[in-house]
């Protein structure tokens, strides 16, 4: 290993070095110090033009603040999701990702696009932290950690939009946010824990796949109110396999998903009858275009998940048309105010009616 | 038959000599209380769930089922259709892999082989994968995994049989190793272009292997294709012993080593495929149990397949008993039965006990 430091040295001197060029060659603004998530103190260009994001939940989040900055997507759009997108970005490259599961995106095609900066927005966990600060030593660009739970998602945009230099933009999707949350929290608060309904998050084709209590993949359930029948384990977290023998004794009253292979199927089969929620045909079926509502990834595009969910659990409490709500996340967040027949589509999606996979 | 079975038995005598059991009646012995052990873990594991009932409301359930009175819901369909088939399905995922293991041992004269020597792990990981990748349904997910693991060993026994002049068992696991990994990078490019958040979790999950999705059908599917590939074990049970000999003493004795291999071959990678089917990548069963099963009737084949097969049954049903209830979630069976297998094997080797030769 001692033989490459050089090697590894020589490199980075290189890659600075190009990039010092690349930046003077620039604007030849200065930059300032923006202090991410982490608490990782950054050196940010004056001007940002274009940013990678690190994956799903960081694209999304860029591409509502600011999709002009986009270098590409983590993966292309499907051709259901591109009606929902803007014009220009439907168009944009597949970039690969920096993070999460299947990370793929190559250092050297990250170096080439160009990027004034990278942006991860997500789990605030000594993982990525080191993986921030790997990939900004390595390569010389400002990468930026932000926390994408919910409780922190206004000021994650708050904070990204001033970073990109749309702090206007962000205030606006960070009141936005906030309203909706205050909106559903003010509508569950006073329901007891043990009225509140219990809900299972189906994942996989087999819908036993799902996320423990307290993961970010499931916390939109307590969010909106309700109560993940997959406790909190010691010693798995994130996503886990529950049994249906545990469905059956954990007596979920709705159950969720996105999955339409689980979702066609659940009806029909007998040992999913046995489940209270199939029982009662309170199963739920989450549109997943452009983004999913509930999960998939998590990233701002819950917050119309989040209303959907808040009125699937308690239908008197959140007022409104599920219609106009939908039409005002995408016109606002997406940019791009869905057409009549997109937006049926939609919300037929989100009765169980999803379009046929092309 | 007759005659050969004659011949059979002083080869048996020499194994026999050094094994812990000599006699026969002590072998019929041992296999007897295997098989009650393993009666007593397939009742205990049967009390043992999520869903709490007693000995009685057991009793009561498998009861109204023989008698076809009415179900009481939930407890008859928890009993009848969860419970019932998941250690079902594991009592015959244990045997089928300890059976396939047992008779791979026997066939490469090499106590380190596994099923999957020859790739139909593998190769079944990868039908499942591209299954799962295609967004099938859970059927034609097992189907494509079943098909996966015949077709890499198909494909492994074509490619050695087209090389001549060489050992042939030496030929078969090396190409098996190289389709093997083969089959492993189409299985990781396969994981690097899936959709993260469905299909990259789906996917792990079966290749970590679980009981957890198991149904009453996915054991009436498999059980009559691993029979089918227990019959010609059970056939060729005697010539698998003189094939251990090593081809030409096999020539000597009269058997074709080329013909019984493919017959072996066939016949456990049927076994093999019809089990990771429906249960995902599960190792290490097929490893060890055939080990222990010498240790305690030695090696001749005709008393080493049925105590392999009782003893993987039996390990397989407290280990997924284990699976589904240390946490409050499944835990994955691949990962317990390899935390279990791997320090036991370890203990074996140390304790240098052999009952191979």
């Amino acid at each position: 290993m001692r033989r490459h430091t050089w090697l590894a040295g020589l490199s980075t001197a290189l890659v600075s070095l190009g990039l010092s060029i690349a930046s003077l060659s620039g604007a030849g603004a200065g930059t300032r110090a923006v202090t991410d998530s982490a608490g990782r103190m950054v050196q940010v260009p004056e001007r940002v033009s274009r940013v990678f994001a690190a994956g799903g939940p960081a694209a999304i989040l860029l591409y509502t603040v600011a999709p002009d900055l986009m270098v590409g997507w983590p993966r292309v759009p499907r051709e259901e999701e591109k009606p929902f997108l803007t014009p220009s970005s439907r168009a944009l490259p597949e970039v690969g990702m920096l993070t999460g599961r299947g990370g793929s995106a190559n250092l050297e095609r990250v170096i080439r696009e160009k990027p004034d900066l990278i942006l991860d927005f997500g789990s605030v966990r000594d993982t990525f932290i080191s993986l921030a600060d790997a990939t900004q030593g390595q390569t010389g660009i400002p990468y930026l950690l932000f926390d994408g739970r919910f409780p922190a998602t206004a000021a994650s945009l708050r904070a990204v939009a001033t970073a990109l230099g749309r702090p206007e933009r962000g205030e606006a999707l960070a009141r936005y946010v906030e309203a909706r949350l205050a909106e559903v929290d003010g509508a569950i608060a006073a329901v007891p824990a043990d009225k509140r309904p219990k809900v299972y998050l189906a994942r996989g084709p087999d819908g036993l796949e799902s996320g423990v209590t307290g993961s970010i993949n499931t916390e939109i359930i307590e969010r909106a109110g309700g109560r993940n029948v997959v406790p909190a384990t010691e010693g798995q977290k994130g996503l886990v396999r529950v049994s249906i023998e545990q469905l059956i004794v954990a007596e979920p009253d709705i159950v969720i998903t996105w999955d339409r292979v689980f979702f066609d199927t659940v009806a029909k089969d007998p040992l999913w009858q046995q489940v209270k929620a199939v029982r009662d045909a309170r199963v739920f079926l989450s549109p997943t275009a452009p983004f999913g509502w509930i999960d998939r990834p998590p990233s701002v595009n819950r917050i119309i998940g989040l209303v959907w969910l808040a009125k699937l659990f308690y239908p008197d409490a959140i007022a409104g048309d599920l219609r106009d709500r939908v039409r005002e996340f995408h016109t606002l967040f997406y940019q791009q105010t869905p057409t009549d027949s997109d937006l049926d589509g939609l919300l037929a999606w989100s009765q169980g009616k999803a379009p046929p996979r092309r | 038959m007759v005659a050969r079975q004659s011949t059979a038995a002083p080869l048996k005598a020499t194994p026999g000599a050094t094994a812990p059991s000599g006699t026969s009646s002590g072998t019929i012995g041992i296999v007897a209380r295997l098989a009650a052990l393993l009666a007593v873990a397939m009742v205990g594991a049967a009390t043992v769930g999520a869903y709490p009932l007693t000995p009685l409301d057991l009793a009561g359930a498998i009861w109204r089922a023989l008698t076809g009175a009415p179900r009481v819901s939930p407890l008859d369909v928890v009993v009848m259709e969860v419970r019932l088939p998941r250690i079902l399905a594991a009592a015959l995922a244990g045997a089928a892999l300890a059976a396939a293991g047992a008779a791979y041992q026997g066939l490469f004269r090499n106590p380190l082989v596994s099923p999957d020597i020859l790739g139909v792990s593998t190769g079944a990981g990868l039908g499942a994968v591209v299954g799962i990748f295609l967004a099938l349904p859970i059927a034609a997910i097992q189907l494509t995994a079943f098909v996966g693991g015949l077709v890499t060993v198909g494909l492994v026994y074509a490619i050695s049989a087209t090389v001549r002049g060489r050992e042939p068992t030496l030929v078969l696991v090396l190409a098996g190793v190289v389709v093997g990994s083969l089959a492993g990078a189409a299985i990781s490019l396969l994981k690097v272009v899936a959709d993260p958040y469905d299909q990259l979790p789906a996917i792990t999950f079966w290749l970590l292997g679980s009981l957890a999705s198991i149904r009453k059908g996915d054991v009436l599917v498999a059980l009559p294709l691993v029979l089918v590939g227990l019959v010609p074990l059970i056939l060729l049970r005697w010539r698998i012993n003189v094939l251990s000999l090593g081809d030409e003493e096999a020539r000597a004795l009269g058997v074709n080593a080329g013909r019984l291999r493919i017959v072996v071959v066939a016949a456990a990678t049927l076994i093999t495929s019809s089990v990771v089917a429906i249960s995902g990548v599960i190792g290490w069963v097929g490893l060890v149990m055939p080990h222990i099963a010498r240790m305690l009737v030695g090696p001749d084949f005709r008393r080493l397949l049925p105590a392999s097969m009782l003893l993987g049954a039996t390990y397989l049903v407290l280990v997924d008993t284990l699976a589904r209830s240390i946490a409050r979630v499944e835990t994955p069976l691949g990962i317990l039965t390899a935390m279990i297998g791997a320090p036991f094997f370890l203990w074996l080797l140390a304790r240098g006990q052999r009952g191979w030769d």
